[in-house]
């Protein structure tokens, strides 16, 4: 699992790639939770596009970093190409909350 | 042509095993030709249930998750089994969204995820001896429906 953070203005993107599961979520979590703060982010752009697997537990970070950055008026979205995740995240219901895109630049420009 | 194996798999619950269990059950499950949202399906559910052996069944001790795998015909039957503390209201435990943990962040999805992904979810569970999940999925014969 590796997690490749960078600021586009005040949203955080998080591009990772391996596989996001109970094991590495705690990691990603603590990870991401540091960096929010430091660089005063405002929105969250998870990129999922080299994501191989993720489980529940993934769903579970998600909502996390969702409930702290929209308490602090902030957007998160999400891009993902790949359809196990894409199917997980449908049956979650996490798509009434979040924007999913299959493009970091169509997710850039909708922020 | 007719596939009938089987395998076991013991490790501890260790959270950098679930990777293990996946990647292992997949490879074994490979032999019955699925697709790969078939082998997508049967990870992620297996995740969950190790994943739920590891948390709910162990918690902070450190017990034996046990894996077995049988591929009958076109059928893949799981079991994953802990001696851990075992599930007190199995209907709760299958509702979405519910969740025991309370420090974690869970999404309470683990059992709907293994229900949705798989044709069948068994829960065996005796509250201080432990769970034992059986999950079956019939594997697509691609080649007959050409």
């Amino acid at each position: 699992m590796q997690v490749v953070l960078s600021m586009n203005k005040d949203t955080l993107i998080a591009k990772m790639s391996g596989e996001l599961d109970h094991h590495s979520a705690e990691e990603v979590r603590e990870k991401l939770e540091r960096c929010i703060i430091n660089k005063s982010a405002k929105n969250l752009i998870f990129d999922f596009s080299n994501l191989t697997f993720m489980d529940s537990s993934g769903i579970g970070m998600i909502i996390g970093r969702f409930k702290l950055i929209s308490a602090m008026g902030g957007k998160v979205q999400i891009v993902c190409k790949s359809r196990q995740i894409d199917k997980l995240i449908s049956m979650s219901g996490l798509k009434k909350i979040i924007k999913v895109y299959d493009d970091i630049k169509q997710a850039i420009e909708s922020i | 042509m007719k596939t009938n194996n089987k395998m076991k798999l013991e490790f501890p619950s260790l959270s950098g095993n679930e990777s293990f269990a996946r990647a292992t059950v997949a490879a074994f499950v490979s032999q019955l030709d699925p697709t790969v949202e078939e082998i997508a399906d049967i990870k992620t559910a297996l995740s969950e249930g190790v994943t739920n052996a590891v948390i709910h069944g162990y918690g902070d001790k450190i017990g034996i998750i046990k894996i077995e795998c049988e591929l009958n015909d076109k059928t893949v039957k799981l079991i994953i089994e802990d001696n851990g503390k075992g599930i007190a209201d199995k209907e709760k435990a299958r509702q979405p969204f519910y969740t025991e943990s309370d420090g974690e962040e869970r999404s309470g999805m683990g059992f709907t995820v293994m229900e949705t992904f798989m044709d069948s979810l068994e829960i065996i569970s005796k509250t201080g001896e432990g769970t034992k999940l059986i999950m079956t999925k019939e594997i697509s014969d691609l080649k007959e429906q050409v």
